[in-house]
């Protein structure tokens, strides 16, 4: 490795200074070395990655392999924060994949989320938001937001999308909420993650017997996967389906909270809900463990030469505050173009449900701001219990009135 | 100046028909992108531009 010094040892650093920034030292690496040496957590050296520009470069450059095995855990932790891709997950978790691989799961599957199709289902989407709220005033003040909205709200969604059954929808609920909010030791995580797909396996026999006009359906009649592939995508769909769009409901209203002059522009002007649902997902980011890429040969960026094998973990809160790509990037700001964030990754693995978490995340706030015109944190904002050790980052709870 | 697309390389996030919808659509069968109308006005330029520097899969181009 070249003469630099080595300032993240052990895997990134958890501890943040303020909620809702990333710790204080990627900023100060992207202003020294954007392109910085790392050890991870299993001893491995590799780079992290906090430069916009680095960032996109190494996502869309096709030397850089996206193989589960090449991969590192990001944080240190005894908790099961990262299950084994290749021993605990079913086949066609595709973002672990090259291409041709990767191809062949991908195109199966986009054409189910076309831009189209999710503003398609908004109304789907407004209904469900509306049954919310109606459960929320129905259980009175204060609420959990978590609880009893964004985890139900983006349940229901994917599930419908899915088609996965009435009768299975709570039973995922239950189960999801159990791996969404707890720590838990790698056994209990093992157990939620099998019943999940015990789950799956049943409501997947379901449509065999009983086809829908739906995307499971699709994918058991396609005859394209391999049944054990057909469980591993479904899973997949699921979880990143679910679990990234709960939490952004939640930790998006937060921010809007904490922040009361934006949140009394986007009351007062709601046609700044896209550019608002745009510069909640740069600012917050919530894949605060970034996305790894390994050099399957020696390339060169911006001067640093990353040898084959040293996996590159690109940190994507800190790249989205990069201040070259985004003017006093610290500051949360409604009325910024903030699209063209790095929050869905770049290169063949940018987010396939992209479109639809915009169109869930703009139903989601408006009807909260819509329904609740007096929405308010019902404790001090900073005992809120924040989600520093989990993959995907966000609120542990989320206690409102109104 | 016309616009290129290869849906061989295109992975269907949807970006171009988000950033300039009066250009681009996607294939209702496999998502990937269908240029509605390849030569843009001038005034268009811009979106388009934005366009093909967010495609994440590079499959867009403005020809010269």
């Amino acid at each position: 490795m070249n003469d630099m010094v080595c300032p993240i040892t052990n895997g990134l650093p958890k501890v943040r200074e303020r909620p809702l920034d990333p710790p204080a030292i990627f900023g100060q690496l992207r202003d020294e070395q954007p392109i910085a040496p790392m050890t991870f957590p299993d001893g491995a050296r590799g780079w992290v990655i906090t430069g916009f520009a680095h960032a996109r470069a190494i996502l869309s450059d096709s030397r850089f392999s996206s193989q589960g095995s090449l991969k590192h855990l990001a944080f240190a932790s005894e908790l099961a924060t990262g299950l084994d891709i290749e021993k605990d997950l079913p086949p066609g978790q595709f973002e672990h994949m090259d291409p041709p691989e990767h191809t062949r799961f991908r195109k199966l599957l986009t054409g189910e989320f076309t831009l189209r199709r999710m503003k398609a289902m908004v109304p789907q989407i407004e209904r469900i938001a509306a049954e919310r709220v109606a459960a929320m005033r129905a259980k009175g003040r204060p609420a959990d937001l978590v609880r009893d909205f964004s985890v139900p709200m983006s349940a229901q969604v994917i599930c419908e999308l899915l088609g996965v059954p009435a009768d299975a929808r709570g039973r995922f609920e239950e189960l999801s909420f159990r791996a969404l909010s707890l720590d838990m030791k790698a056994e209990e995580s093992k157990a939620v993650l099998d019943a999940i797909v015990n789950l799956l396996v049943e409501v997947a026999m379901g449509k065999v017997a009983e086809p829908g006009d739906d995307l499971l359906t699709g994918l058991v009649t396609g005859g394209q996967l391999e049944p054990a592939e057909l469980i591993g995508v479904t899973l997949l769909l699921l979880v990143a389906g679910h679990e990234t769009s709960a939490n952004m409901l939640s930790l998006g209203t937060y921010a809007l909270l904490r922040e009361p002059e934006q949140l009394a522009k986007l009351r007062a002007d709601e046609s700044l809900i896209d550019n608002a649902v745009e510069e909640l997902l740069r600012y917050l980011t919530i894949v605060h463990i970034g996305v790894q890429r390994t050099p399957t040969e020696d390339v060169e960026i911006d001067g640093v030469t990353l040898r084959a094998g040293e996996t590159a973990l690109i940190h994507l809160p800190s790249v989205n505050r990069d201040p070259e790509r985004f003017p006093d990037p610290d500051r949360l700001d409604i009325t910024r173009g903030a699209i063209g964030h790095l929050t869905f990754s770049h290169g063949i693995h940018q987010c396939l449900g992209q479109q639809l978490a915009r169109q869930e995340l703009k139903v989601g706030f408006s009807t909260l701001l819509r329904e609740f015109p007096d929405l308010r944190l019902a404790v001090d904002p900073d005992t809120i219990p924040m989600r520093d050790n989990m993959t995907i980052y966000g609120v542990h709870e989320l206690p409102v009135a109104w | 100046m016309p616009i290129e697309a290869d849906p061989e390389v295109c992975v269907g996030s949807g970006m171009c028909a988000l950033t300039a919808p009066g250009l681009f659509d996607q294939s209702q069968d496999d998502g990937t992108v269908v240029v509605l109308r390849p030569v843009p006005a001038d005034p268009e330029l811009d979106d388009v531009r934005d366009a093909v520097r967010r495609c994440p899969s590079g499959a867009l181009k403005l020809t010269d």
